[in-house]
């Protein structure tokens, strides 16, 4: 098991042809996820390395049979790309691409959602469940198979958490980047509900940062809700309040979303934070049960 | 983009949201030259991006045009909150009777535009929260449909509005939406919104503008907040994600996530960052010489930390742009490079052949660079 995504899944393409969509179309192919057929408007019958095309997602879903779509077009055409897979009934819809405009995104999701969709993303790395499928741009060598859910809003750090783990030799169910925007489609919540009911996650690791309160709403609703266990990191301790640091959605503002803030949250419902990336190793390795017996080691925690 | 007062109230002006006549100086002359055409009391008010200028002294009221003069004098020498003071806006003085607090902003958790609204206003709304938490009215907006009538008379009622003042008050909920769509904002804010001679007007504005989605009519405008830091507007033009901290570590990686957590590191090390620097995924030689170059260019930095992750990023394309970077710009303060990922040993191999060894972790490698410049 794993979640979102496993080696069945029927992928499509939105912007195939261009230079990140053909790029990452080849990785992900290298990787073994199943990429069905693409779409670019105006490239409709032809093919990218065998790989159908066509000009609208409406036609792909009539020739094919499609359970996720990974969007990679630019920013200007990418909320009409998401609504459009939404139409077309895909009903897991992964948007990489960044610098969607934040109103565009407040329409697109309440469409999103009336049409029964779900959308990871959008300014994310994807979704890999190591050993069966990729949907998105994580570097392939990083990841191995293994117990742990990882649900993170940030790319590298999630690669480099996910690294030290597999070089640890902790492998990984699902990975999930869910996006460095203020409004994105699938928060913190939703993701731990799914890795909640996984047989395959034993652990889950969350990777939060400054800006909002999605990690704080996640703290409360896994003290409800999860009972499997949960570590977590934050990042943007040194972050000056009004600067955005990066991700359009890492900013403090009016007080809110400091990183001092989420951890307490976090310890304050039993969750133990890490103080840097590489101590996520140490928090796992204790509470990942067949590991337990050899990691019997003191664990210093925040 | 966050807006200067000035520059929010002329957008006030355009959507027809009332504000009291004014103009900006940047002199002192300039600012008795504006009083003295306004006629009779002017507020001078700082022009500043941080919050709490007027207990800093920035906002003083002025008789005559030669108070005026006098004050614009002082608050153009101020530093406030570290933010220098280039402007001041010289306004016609109203006399309030009462303040309100309005704003729209972006509720991330409800995915929801979010009004709030409070018949008390003129303090900070995180103090007016502590003080009058019964008083704040908050609703949402469904952003498909707009504002609609009933959200706004509901606020009202429930604030307990006089009847004689229900009208232009819903006017102006309507065209600070209107504000608030038209040009792409995360946040638009009214406070106070003053009753004076009977009348509603806008006494401060605050905006924080979509950086991805700057209007066009607003090309230029975002001048004024990079004017406090060459090193802001560089990064700007090159395109990369830089932001300047008062530390002396200069800070290079890829990832926002990744340098985040590299500056948290250092910090943890016992060392101070100079600044945030993130030259994405994928980036080229090119890329990392331009981010050399600015990160070098504050006269603070006494070290370097780089780190490098390599997933889309390629270790020898990185290793590559920092050898050039060297040769070109003579980096004089120490440096600790971390490499590793996708095609480490390329980009090893460049960086040894010129001196440099670079170190596999993050931890290892901040640690070294706090020792190396204390």
């Amino acid at each position: 098991m794993s979640i979102l995504i496993n080696s069945n899944t029927k992928v499509l393409v939105q912007g195939i042809t261009g230079s990140e969509g053909s790029f990452h179309t080849q990785r992900m192919r290298e990787y073994g996820t199943q990429i069905v057929a693409g779409v670019t408007p105006g490239k409709g019958g032809s093919d990218f390395e065998g790989i159908p095309v066509y000009n609208t997602v409406a036609e792909a879903v009539k020739n094919h049979e499609i359970d996720a779509s990974a969007i990679f077009v630019p920013a200007q055409f990418a909320a009409d790309a998401i609504v459009e897979a939404a139409d077309a009934g895909i009903k897991l819809i992964v948007c990489i691409t960044e610098h969607i405009p934040v109103h565009q995104m407040l329409k697109v999701v309440q469409v999103v959602s009336q049409k029964g969709s779900r959308l990871i993303g959008p300014n994310c790395p994807g979704v890999i469940s190591p050993g069966k499928s990729k949907v998105g741009i994580l570097p392939n060598h990083v990841f191995k198979p293994g117990p742990v859910g990882i649900v993170s809003r940030s790319g590298t750090l999630t690669y480099e958490i996910a690294d030290q783990l597999s070089r640890a030799g902790i492998g990984q169910s699902t990975v999930v980047g869910i996006g460095g925007d203020p409004i994105i489609g699938s928060s913190f919540i939703d993701i731990l509900a799914l890795f909640q009911k996984d047989r395959q996650t034993k652990a889950i690791v969350l990777v939060g940062e400054i800006g909002g309160t999605d990690e704080e709403r996640a703290a409360e609703f896994i003290s409800q809700h999860v009972t499997k266990p949960v570590v977590a990191y934050i990042a943007g301790f040194s972050a000056p309040p009004g600067k955005r640091m990066g991700h359009a959605g890492a900013i403090i503002s009016g007080g809110e979303g400091t990183a001092q803030a989420k951890a307490q949250a976090l310890e304050a419902h039993g969750i133990p934070v890490a103080t840097t990336p590489h101590q996520i190793v140490e928090l796992v390795r204790a509470v990942v049960p067949e590991r337990e017996a050899r990691s019997r080691t003191h664990l210093s925690l925040r | 983009m966050r807006l200067q007062e000035y520059q929010g109230k002329e957008l006030f002006r355009r959507v027809g949201i009332p504000v009291a006549d004014g103009k900006v100086a940047l002199s002192a002359p300039e600012a008795e030259q504006i009083a003295r055409e306004l006629g009779g009391p002017v507020v001078v008010k700082a022009q500043v991006l941080v919050g709490g200028r007027g207990k800093a002294g920035g906002i003083k009221l002025a008789r005559t045009p030669q108070e005026a003069r006098a004050h614009a004098e002082a608050i153009l020498s101020m530093t406030i909150k570290g933010e220098r003071v280039r402007k001041v806006l010289v306004t016609k003085a109203v006399a309030i009777e009462r303040e309100f607090y309005l704003s729209i902003t972006i509720d991330r958790a409800a995915k929801k535009p979010i009004v709030i609204f409070s018949a008390e206003g003129g303090m900070e709304i995180e103090e007016l929260a502590k003080t009058y938490p019964e008083k704040i009215i908050k609703f949402h907006i469904d952003p498909l449909i707009g504002l609609q009538s009933y959200q706004v008379r509901t606020a009202l009622y429930q604030a307990g509005i006089a009847p004689s003042l229900m009208r232009s008050l819903s006017e102006i909920f309507f065209k600070l939406y209107q504000a608030f769509v038209q040009y792409h904002a995360q946040l638009v804010e009214i406070n106070p919104l003053a009753l004076a001679d009977g009348k509603l007007i806008a006494v401060d504005s605050k905006f924080i503008i979509d950086d991805d989605d700057i209007p066009a009519e607003l090309a230029g405008w975002e001048e004024e907040e990079l004017a406090g830091s060459p090193e802001e507007r560089a990064a700007k033009q090159a395109g990369l994600q830089y932001v300047k901290l008062d530390g002396t570590i200069g800070i290079i990686g890829n990832g926002a996530g990744l340098v985040m957590a590299t500056l948290d590191v250092v910090a943890l090390k016992g060392g101070r960052p100079a600044n945030f620097l993130d030259i994405g995924g994928g980036a080229s030689a090119e890329m990392m010489k331009k981010a050399l170059q600015i990160v070098l260019s504050d006269p603070n930095v006494r070290g370097l930390f780089i780190n490098i992750f390599g997933g889309i990023t390629r270790c020898d394309e990185v290793a590559r742009g920092l050898v050039a970077a060297q040769q070109e710009l003579g980096i004089r303060v120490p440096m600790v490079v971390r490499l590793t990922g996708t095609n480490e040993a390329e980009g090893r191999k460049i960086l040894e052949a010129q001196g440099i060894t670079p170190v596999a972790d993050m931890e290892e490698g901040a640690a070294e660079i706090v020792r190396k410049t204390s």
